[in-house]
């Protein structure tokens, strides 16, 4: 029985949700593709899987908050680029794109914040994990929470956790959410005074 | 007269029977439709099972193969599951390379069989380094009205429950495996994970197994995958209007007297297919 066939290409590409952390300035990424006798690769069906599923939680999210319906006929494209991943990247996603929203001045019913908790083992909460602590929790839970009323607009989890953990992670998401709401209010102070 | 009302002001019709706490197909907004299963009708497939929740019907097939383990696990097998909405299910999808639904679809399947640890990768190993299994898991979409997620994972668990793998043995002059058809024995589930969607109306009103017409004129979705311990694999919510942490708490205690439903019926049907 032969082993596997290993074919490796080097990629330049650009733009994307998903970075790897090859060095600074550079935006080549690295595929690989084993090839097996009998079966089909399977590496790249879901890299390409991971990006659009978090592609739909992104524009779902903004969805449900920017007011679409006082401009019909409009098209809001939202671009993120990765400029570096050290834990917590869909919630950096979600901020960014909301504070997007807002420098573009597109109308939202409110503003929304992603906070990422990861419980590890023993079950001890790490708010905005970085990508050490996201690989060795029990379970990483993303959530995206509106200014309003710190409703949740948006959650994606991974791993087991029970119902309990889940209340105490939203309650501690929902407490960290007023940080970085202030952060948009001051950053955006800021801006506006300096003008 | 009411399908005149319905076209032109498809919400407003909803919002009727909304108030009267049920829905057009008669059902309270708690309950969920009828759900069939069909475990391992398909003889070609090693593990098979068939899943109908009203119309919404979803059938399984898994398939085992061999393959090299991966280098930096070189202890445990694969399980690929691969979602595919076909044109015939429903006249949204387009022939082609799969849509973002589809896509979707499939990444939660393998999120929830990676995180409900549904069968151990080691288990798959045949021999460390050298051989292990691969379980391709299709799911095929037969008909879409609605809440293909949870027909998806119950489809998947019950054609894993049915496959059975032969036995294989390395021969050490050859090296090569031998495969005993003869001697065929059951995968191990750990757990049972199951899904329960919700659909969001009006910022407000959850109901349970949206149809399609439900899902298209919701403000959003909610997808809870339990297994039988309480405990949650995912918590699948994709963006829509807001929930707060007491309507969350419902849900929860839904998805716990479904799990149990659904256990119950799977538990029948292999049951009934005992003695063969």
């Amino acid at each position: 029985m032969e082993g596997p066939v290993r074919a490796d290409a080097k990629v330049c590409s650009e733009g994307g949700t998903e970075s790897s952390p090859r060095g600074p300035g550079c935006s080549l990424r690295h595929f690989a593709c084993e090839q097996n006798l009998l079966s089909r690769p399977d590496g790249s069906a879901s890299f390409l899987q991971a990006e659009k599923s978090r592609e739909r939680l992104i524009r779902n999210t903004c969805e449900a908050v920017v007011l679409g319906a006082l401009h019909p006929r409009t098209s809001i494209t939202v671009v993120l680029q990765v400029v570096s991943d050290a834990g917590s990247l869909l919630a950096c996603c979600l901020n960014a794109a909301c504070m997007a929203l807002v420098d573009a001045g597109v109308p939202m019913r409110a503003l929304f914040c992603g906070v990422t908790c990861a419980l590890d083992s023993d079950g001890t909460l790490v708010l905005d994990p970085t990508v050490k602590q996201e690989k060795e929790a029990r379970a990483v839970l993303t959530f995206a929470l509106d200014s309003v009323e710190r409703k949740l607009l948006m959650s994606t989890t991974k791993g087991l956790y029970s119902d309990a953990e889940l209340q105490q992670c939203l309650a501690a998401a929902q407490a960290a959410s007023q940080h970085v709401f202030r952060f948009y209010r001051e950053s955006l102070q800021r801006r506006y005074s300096k003008s | 007269m009411a399908a005149g009302f319905k076209t032109v002001e498809p919400m407003e019709y909803y919002r009727r029977f909304l108030k009267e706490n049920c829905r057009p197909d008669g059902r309270e907004l708690g309950e969920f439709r009828t759900t069939t299963v069909n475990i391992g009708s398909i003889s070609t497939a090693d593990g098979s099972a068939l899943v109908k929740l009203g119309n919404t019907t979803v059938v399984c097939g898994v398939k085992a193969e061999f393959a090299a383990p991966p280098s930096d696990a070189p202890d445990k097998g694969y399980v690929v599951p691969n979602v595919d909405l076909p044109p015939l299910c429903s006249s949204r999808f387009r022939s082609g390379p799969p849509g973002e639904e589809a896509q979707v679809a499939s990444q939660f399947i393998a999120d929830v069989i990676e995180n409900s640890q549904i069968i151990q990768k080691e288990d798959l190993c045949i021999s460390s380094g050298k051989l292990a299994w691969v379980l391709y898991c299709d799911l095929i979409c037969l008909d879409y009205d609605g809440n293909i997620l949870d027909a998806c994972t119950f489809a998947l668990l019950a054609a894993l429950k049915n496959v059975q793998l032969p036995e294989v043995t390395i021969n050490e002059d050859t090296a090569l495996a031998e495969v005993n058809l003869k001697k065929k024995s059951y995968l191990s589930i750990r757990t049972h994970p199951v899904a329960t969607s919700f659909a969001v109306f009006d910022d407000t009103l959850l109901i349970v197994d949206p149809t399609g017409e439900e899902e298209h004129l919701a403000t959003g979705t909610l997808t809870i995958v339990m297994d039988e311990e309480g405990r949650l694999c995912c918590l699948h919510k994709p963006g829509g209007s807001g929930l707060t942490g007491a309507k969350l708490q419902d849900c929860m205690s839904r998805a716990v007297t479904r799990h149990k439903e659904v256990k119950k019926l799977m538990d029948e049907v292999i049951n009934s297919m005992k003695p063969k």
